[in-house]
């Protein structure tokens, strides 16, 4: 994965911009220092690194403003950072950049019952957004399974999704205004506790823009009731087909379970290495989950348990209490701590129709053999979004490459089948490079010029989604447009 | 001008001399018109595909939305975000079609819960003001490929682009349904009775109230002995309240048509406005307007208004969170006031340069979305 050479006369110009931040910014909220840059130098996608110029920690939208308007002024590019939990690389710096990091802006500002919406800052993590309304039987639906670390400002730059999106939506789906700043300084307020701006719906634009658009500082998210209950139950299938096939037929069925969790073989056996769960040892692992009261619950796995039977499960079994249903959850969610134990691995993202299942798992299991590295397959299946865990040795020299590779394979073979190349994780640079794979030259222009509007300069995280070739004119231009 | 094909309305868009008003269903209200040459969509017509196990269907823009609905029902699915039908509010014939339903992002009731017609939007191509064709989205569930021009293009009405083709995600239908019926309750105490509802975890998927009727309605839909269960949960949230439980699924959904094509206002003269506000706010709100009649739906977030023609809704609410549009109103009213919300300036800035990019000459339905 390539990055534009850092620009060298803002290089040269370190010492003046940082002294520049410094007035505008309390002495604490600018980190200049090499050894202390260097915390900002990658995201979760680790095998690139690169320390920022500086990075700024600001505390309020208006602190976000002055900040973006001096690095307007200066030409110098900005790189919003969350959490840094990215796996596509979204927030990974260039040395010519500042890093614009949300994580002291943490503050719950408002939280409406009567409405159901809490306000927020977008440094505040996901999981801490359903911390502060839950005592009120109240949560926030999407949940990425990195949400105890997450923030918000990422989960809308990547418009998150989470297992148990098949009921509740993603990101966008759940999320009603923000307060956002764009390059140039100017702060603009899109939705609120109101629904459907019967304008244009730049709301929706802007989650999913994977923090090119503008800084997003404050969230007006949608809160639920908590539903009675939830229980798990799973099902395991001699083959891929079947268990493929069983998805579709509960989905057909009018059951809306709030999850279909799918592990293939080589899932399933290092899951059981590592967290015993007591999987049986199979093809093919469904875990479906449910909600409702307990009646409710009863009814509906009934007929899942049905529909399952008449695909010949190999194993099918209920949770009767809490204590059965996490363990039912304990393999999946340890899913990639289990497969970080075996080797380095790289998780892809591609999304593929649901009636594709088996032939995109056949195919993925002939590339992996050819390829000479193994593929575990672990997704949510109700909605076609795949993660397909790609193992690796990254000491072995060659060995990334060839990773890389094949991951751009399957890809591109989701892509051929009628999905996309990522589902939840987002562009960033690790698929920057195939997005000529998925849209024509026009598609591609249609959505840079989206960006042309938010930021003619092209200076907040610039050398993300669109392939470098592809913008490259628009960011040198842009770049001498500043510099003049 | 009715294109049969993707390449002859580029072709016909490119080479445009002056202003296109581009035409679905012809269900547009009178006066919601922008000038230009009629261009027909309904050459573009005809589902593409519809994978029920899939919950996905693809439709050309100008195909009939019953003709939609008639396929999916034949599979025991339908659109969840449940498309108004405003024919009758707004006195005009015609055929509404999908691209229509999407150009205008058209959600009725079952907004709250399950979400707008945005929201299920997976996938469109759509020729821009250039002429080019483009594809964003797909057909998939999740994809966070690239911007989502998808939600830019729900309720655009044509001035970014016509649209070509769009992708849905489906639903079933559920078993049964059934409606909690209030009665007698003052507009402040209904939407407060409505956040009730909407705040238990009974997944209620219609929460309005009729203050003409008055009668305040609560939907519950699933599996027979799931939705009779939560209805009487509901129904013990409201001990102190007049009710009943429209159990018969058939004067239930007949119910939740009247509240979505706002069967109320049919027949009478004035003007109609749509209010999206802040739930908690609408009561005192529709005070202010002295409307003649009220329909409160999405739990009090949305307000239609009937008001005398030329009335100026936004002056007699003042300053509020939210947004008041002109649905339906007479040539007076409509030559006086525009019929959406201004924006605030930065906004309104975003929004204009977008057209520029999409349309820069200015060719597609042209003024429609003036603020």
């Amino acid at each position: 994965m390539q990055m534009p050479e850092p620009d060298a006369a803002i290089l040269a110009r370190k010492d003046d911009i940082v002294a520049k931040l410094c007035r505008i910014l309390p002495p604490d909220a600018v980190i200049s220092d090499e050894a202390e840059t260097r915390a900002y130098e990658c995201d979760a996608l680790t095998a690139y690194r690169c320390p920022p110029l500086a990075a700024v920690l600001p505390r309020t939208t208006e602190e976000v403003a002055a900040v973006l308007r001096l690095c307007h002024a200066e030409g110098v590019p900005v790189v919003p950072r969350g959490s840094g939990t990215s796996l596509a690389g979204g927030a990974l710096p260039t040395a010519d950049c500042v890093i614009l990091g949300v994580a002291r802006m943490t503050e719950v500002l408002e939280t409406d019952y009567d409405n159901r919406f809490i306000r927020v800052q977008t440094g505040r993590t996901n999981l801490s957004v359903t911390g502060a309304v839950e005592e009120r039987g109240f949560f926030y639906a999407p949940d990425p399974s990195s949400q105890l670390a997450c923030a918000i400002a990422g989960n809308i730059a990547m418009n998150s999704g989470g297992a148990h999106c098949l009921k509740y939506g993603v990101t966008t789906n759940n999320l009603m205004g923000v307060t956002m700043v764009l390059m140039d300084g100017t702060v603009v307020e899109l939705g609120g506790a109101h629904l459907d701006a019967p304008g244009l719906d730049l709301l929706g634009l802007v989650c999913g823009s994977e923090g090119q658009l503008g800084v997003v500082t404050e969230a007006t998210l949608r809160v639920l009731p908590k539903p009675e209950g939830a229980r798990p139950v799973l099902i395991g299938f001699a083959s891929n087909e079947v268990a493929g096939a069983c998805v579709s037929d509960i989905i057909r069925a009018g059951v809306l379970p709030v999850a279909i969790e799918f592990m293939d073989r080589p899932c399933i056996r290092a899951c059981e290495a590592f967290a015993k769960a007591g999987y049986p040892d199979c093809e093919a692992l469904l875990i479906v989950e449910v909600e409702g009261s307990p009646a409710e619950i009863d009814h509906q796995l009934g007929l899942i348990a049905e529909i399952a039977r008449g695909h010949d499960p190999v194993e099918l079994r209920e949770a009767q209490d809490a204590d059965e249903a996490g363990r039912i959850w304990l393999g999946r969610k340890s899913a990639f701590g289990a497969m970080g134990q075996i080797n380095d691995y790289m998780c892809l993202d591609g999304t593929i129709p649901v009636s594709e299942l088996p032939h995109v798992l056949r195919r993925i299991g002939e590339m992996s053999r050819a390829a000479g590295l193994d593929v575990a397959n672990v997704f949510h299946a109700g909605d076609g979004n795949m993660h397909p865990l790609i193992l690796f040795d990254a000491n072995r020299p060659g060995d990334l490459e060839r990773c890389e590779a094949l991951g751009a394979d399957i890809l591109r073979l989701c892509v051929e089948v009628g999905g996309c190349l990522t589902g939840e994780h987002g562009v960033g640079i690790e698929k920057r490079d195939l997005m000529g794979d998925q849209y024509a030259p026009a598609d591609l222009e249609c959505q840079m010029a989206v960006k042309d509007v938010f930021d003619p300069r092209w200076l907040l995280n610039p050398a993300k989604v669109f392939p470098l070739a592809v913008s490259g004119t628009r960011r040198t231009g842009a770049a001498r447009m500043a510099a003049e | 001008m009715r294109p049969e094909s993707e390449e002859e309305l580029s072709a016909i868009v490119a080479g445009a001399r002056g202003p296109i008003r581009v035409r679905g269903g012809g269900t547009r209200g009178p006066g919601e018109t922008a000038p230009g040459e009629v261009l027909e969509t309904g050459g573009l017509s005809g589902i593409v595909l519809h994978e029920p196990g899939a919950l996905t269907l693809v439709a050309r823009a100008g195909t009939p939305l019953a003709g939609i609905e008639a396929a999916l029902a034949a599979e025991g699915q339908r659109l969840a975000f449940e498309p108004p039908d405003l024919r009758g509010l707004l006195g005009t014939a015609g055929e509404p079609t999908i691209g229509g339903a999407v150009a205008t992002n058209a959600s009725g009731p079952r907004r709250i819960q399950a979400g707008a017609c945005r929201d299920f939007l997976l996938g469109v191509r759509f020729v821009d003001g250039t002429g080019a064709v483009v594809r964003n989205g797909g057909r998939v569930m999740k994809n966070v490929t690239g911007y989502d021009l998808v939600k830019l293009m729900a309720g655009s009405r044509g001035t970014l682009g016509v649209l070509t083709e769009v992708a849905l995600k489906v639903l079933p239908v559920p078993e049964t349904e059934a409606t909690l019926v209030l009665h007698g309750l003052p507009d402040a105490a209904a939407v407060a009775a409505l956040a009730t509802g909407l705040s238990a975890p009974y997944e209620v998927t219609g929460a309005a109230h009729l203050p003409g009727a008055g009668r305040t309605l609560l939907r519950i839909e699933g599996f027979a002995a799931s939705v009779a269960y939560r209805a009487d949960r509901l129904r013990a949230l409201f001990p102190e309240t007049a009710q009943e439980v429209e159990a018969d699924p058939g004067a239930s959904r007949a119910l939740w048509a009247g509240v979505r094509d706002v069967a109320a206002f049919h027949g009478r003269a004035g003007d109609v406005w749509r209010l999206s506000v802040k739930p908690s706010d609408a009561p005192a709100l529709a005070a202010r307007l002295g409307a003649e009649a009220l329909v409160y739906d999405w739990g009090g977030g949305l307000v239609w208004a009937l008001l005398p023609e030329g009335t100026d809704a936004r002056a007699r609410l003042g300053a509020f969170a939210g947004h008041a549009t002109l649905v339906r109103g007479s040539a007076a009213t409509r030559a006086a006031l525009p019929a959406f919300h201004p924006e605030p300036a930065p906004v309104a800035a975003l929004s204009r340069g977008l057209r520029q990019r999409f349309d820069p000459r200015g060719v597609l339905n042209p003024g429609l979305m003036d603020a």
